[in-house]
C-alpha cells in the first residue's frame, strides 16, 4: 500500500481511477442506467447514508444500500417505463472533482472527490452537493467499482424525492 | 360550495364528497390552519424511544412553531418552545441529543429540562423589572399513549386518550409489530415536496393508488409480498372511519391483529436466515411473532392531523407553507436484544426499499402529490372528488363509517374533522 500525500493524480493507477469516475458520472447524466451498472463488481455496494460518519452501512439506516440485486432492480425500476418519478426526472448536469487518492495498490484504489449536481426539473434547479468514495478494483480485463458511498452534505436533513441517482 | 367559492368562508368549501381545490393553495386558508387546526389539537411530536432516558431530547415542531420535546431527570416529557425568553433566539439547533438543561448562545440565559428559567448572567440589571419565575420557556401540554408523544397549544382541549378515542384500538394493534418486545425508533427518511399538506394526509389513506403509483415497487418485490398486497379485489380490506378525523385502512386484513395467528400462513421464504439466525436464541413461536410482522401490520392508522402509522413506520407531516410540505418516514423495530439485531436489520432493508427519498415507492408518491398541487392551480373553483365508494359506506357494528379499502372513507373523515375545527370560533 502507498502512502496518499506520495501519489500523484498522474500515477496511472490513479488516473485509470478518476477516469472510471467521471465515465460513471456521465452515464449517470444520460440516465443510461444498463451500461451503469455494468461499472460495478458483483460483490460492489452503493451507498448513499444518512448518518454522515458511519461506517456500519448495513447496520443503520440509509437512503440507498444496494448490493447487485437492488442495483439490478433499481436500474429495471429506472428503465422499464412504470416508475413516474423515473418518467420525468429531472434533468441532471454533474461535476466530480477534488480527487484525493486514499489508498493506491495495484490492484485496488480508493478514491475520494467532491461531487456538485445540478437537478432541474419544473422551472427549478436543485443542487445536491457531495463528498464521495469510490473503492476502484483495477484489472487487466476492466476496473470496475467495488464500492460507492456518496455523503450528501444534508443528509440529515430533508431533500427532494428523486427520480434519478447520485 | 356556492358559484363564486372565493367568497365562501374556508368551512363551506368542504362538502361530503368533495373539496374544493383552493384548500391546497389559497395562502390564507393555509394560515388559517396553522391555527386552527395545529395550533388547537394534540400533534404528534415524538415516540418515546427518542427520548430513552434523562436529558434526551428532539428537536421538532407543532405546525410551524419550533419545539424541543425533552425528559427531565424524573422522566416526565416536556414539549417547549424552542425560543429563548429574552430575545427569541433558538435554544437548541441540534435534532437530537443529551443535556443538563438549554443555554442561549445569545446572552446565556439558562433552562432546566422543563422548561425553567435557571440562570441570567450579570443579573443586576434586572433587579426590580424581571422576575426568573416569570420568565420560563413557553411549555405546551404533552401527553403520550403507547408510546406516542403529542403536544397541543391549548391548555383546555380534552385528554389525548379521549381525543385519540376508538383509534386507541388500533394503536395498540401497530405496536404488537414488536413482537413481543416494546417499538423503538430506528431512523428516519425526510423529505419535502411543493404540495399542500393535505395531499399527503389523504394519501395513507388512500387505497386506490397503490397498484397505479407503486407498480414499480411491485415489480420489484418477491411474489409473496406482492400478493401481500393486492388487496383491490380483496372484499375483506376495508377503511373505518373512526372519529375525530382518525381512520385506519386495512390493506392485509390477516394481519390486522398480529396476535390472531392461526399458524396456517407460512413464512415468507426470503426471511429464512432471519430464521434461522432467530431460532439460535428463541423458541419457535418467538420467532414466528417477529418474523410474521416483518412487513408492520397490515393496515394504515391515519391520526388527524400530523401522523400515520403505516405498516412498519411512522409517517409525520409537516406543513412549511401552502404549497410546500416536509415527510419524515421513520423507521421502527423491536426493542430487543442484540439477538434481535438481524430483524432490525431486515427492517430497514425493507423501509430504504420502499420508503427513502431513493426508495421504490417514496418518488412515485411524491411525483403524484407534486402534480396535484401543479393541477390544482387550474380552476381552484372546480372540486377534487373524494367521493369513490360513498354508496357501500355503511356504518360497522361498532359504529364506524367502513367501506372498501380502495374507498375515501378516510380522506372524507379526515375532512369532517377539518370541517368542523375551521368552522369553530
Amino acid at each position: 500500500m502507498t502512502d496518499t500525500i506520495t501519489v500523484p493524480l498522474t500515477d496511472v493507477r490513479v488516473a485509470r481511477a478518476v477516469e472510471l469516475v467521471w465515465r460513471e458520472a456521465e452515464l449517470l447524466d444520460r440516465k443510461d442506467y444498463l451500461v451503469w451498472q455494468e461499472l460495478y463488481t458483483d460483490d460492489a455496494r452503493y451507498i448513499v447514508p444518512i448518518d454522515p460518519d458511519t461506517e456500519d452501512f448495513p447496520g443503520t439506516l440509509n437512503m440507498i444500500y444496494d448490493d447487485a440485486r437492488m442495483r439490478a432492480m433499481r436500474v429495471t425500476r429506472m428503465t422499464e417505463g412504470y416508475a413516474i418519478a423515473a418518467v420525468d426526472a429531472a434533468r441532471t448536469v454533474r461535476t466530480v472533482s477534488r480527487f484525493v487518492p486514499e489508498t493506491v495498490t495495484d490492484t485496488e484504489v480508493v478514491l475520494r472527490s467532491a461531487q456538485v449536481l445540478i437537478a432541474y426539473k419544473r422551472g427549478r434547479h436543485d443542487i445536491w452537493a457531495a463528498d464521495v468514495r469510490h473503492r476502484v478494483r483495477l484489472s487487466d480485463s476492466g476496473d470496475r467499482i467495488a464500492e460507492k458511498v456518496v455523503r450528501l452534505v444534508d443528509s440529515e436533513d430533508a431533500v427532494p424525492a428523486a427520480g434519478f441517482l447520485l | 360550495m356556492t358559484e363564486n367559492i372565493f367568497a365562501d368562508a374556508p368551512a363551506d368549501l368542504v362538502l361530503a364528497d368533495r373539496v374544493a381545490g383552493r384548500l391546497y393553495t389559497d395562502p390564507e386558508i393555509f394560515e388559517q390552519e396553522m391555527t386552527r387546526i395545529f395550533e388547537r389539537t394534540w400533534v404528534w411530536v415524538a415516540h418515546e424511544s427518542e427520548l430513552p432516558g434523562p436529558g434526551t431530547f428532539k428537536s421538532t415542531y407543532v405546525g410551524r412553531q419550533p419545539v424541543i420535546v425533552s425528559r427531565d431527570r424524573k422522566g416526565a416529557l416536556h414539549t417547549l418552545l424552542n425560543r429563548c425568553r429574552h430575545r427569541g433566539a433558538s435554544l437548541c439547533e441540534k435534532p437530537r441529543g443529551k443535556a443538563n438543561g438549554f443555554t442561549c448562545p445569545y446572552h446565556a440565559w439558562s433552562y432546566g429540562l422543563d422548561g425553567t428559567l435557571r440562570g441570567i448572567p450579570y443579573p443586576d440589571g434586572y433587579e426590580g423589572v424581571a422576575d426568573k419565575k416569570d420568565l420560563s420557556l413557553r411549555k405546551l401540554r404533552t401527553e403520550s399513549y403507547g408510546g406516542m408523544v403529542f403536544a397541543t397549544f391549548d391548555e383546555g382541549i380534552e385528554p389525548l386518550a379521549d381525543f385519540l378515542g376508538d383509534a386507541k384500538l388500533w394503536l395498540d394493534r401497530f405496536m404488537k409489530q414488536g413482537g413481543g418486545y416494546p417499538i423503538k425508533v430506528l431512523g428516519k427518511h425526510q423529505f419535502r415536496f411543493r404540495g399542500n399538506w393535505k395531499i399527503q394526509l389523504e394519501n395513507t389513506t388512500d387505497g386506490y393508488h397503490f397498484p397505479i403509483v407503486h407498480r414499480s415497487w411491485m415489480a420489484s418485490v418477491d411474489a409473496e409480498t406482492a400478493d401481500m398486497m393486492s388487496f383491490m379485489t380483496d372484499p375483506a380490506a376495508i377503511t373505518h372511519a373512526l372519529g375525530n378525523g382518525h381512520s385506519v385502512m386495512q390493506m392485509v386484513p390477516e394481519h390486522s391483529d398480529l396476535d390472531a395467528d392461526d399458524g396456517s400462513e407460512p413464512l415468507q421464504a426470503r426471511f429464512d436466515h432471519v430464521v434461522a439466525e432467530l431460532s439460535k436464541t428463541l423458541d419457535d413461536a418467538a420467532v414466528r411473532k417477529l418474523v410474521r410482522a416483518m412487513h408492520g401490520t397490515g393496515f394504515n392508522l391515519n391520526l388527524f392531523p400530523n401522523v400515520s402509522m403505516s405498516a412498519a413506520f411512522f409517517r409525520v407531516l409537516r406543513p412549511i407553507s401552502v404549497d410546500e410540505t416536509l415527510i419524515e418516514h421513520i423507521a421502527i423495530g423491536p426493542d430487543g436484544p442484540p439477538e434481535l439485531d438481524v430483524v432490525n436489520r431486515e427492517r430497514l432493508r425493507i423501509h430504504e426499499h420502499f420508503q427513502g427519498p431513493f426508495g421504490f415507492g417514496t418518488p412515485d408518491d411524491a411525483e403524484g402529490w407534486d402534480r396535484v398541487q401543479r393541477g390544482a392551480q387550474a380552476a381552484p373553483d372546480m372540486p377534487i372528488l373524494v367521493n369513490r365508494g360513498l354508496g357501500r359506506e355503511k356504518d360497522d357494528e361498532h359504529g364506524w363509517p367502513t367501506a372498501h379499502v380502495t374507498d375515501e372513507t378516510g380522506m372524507r373523515a379526515a375532512y369532517r374533522m377539518w370541517k368542523q375545527m375551521m368552522s369553530d370560533d
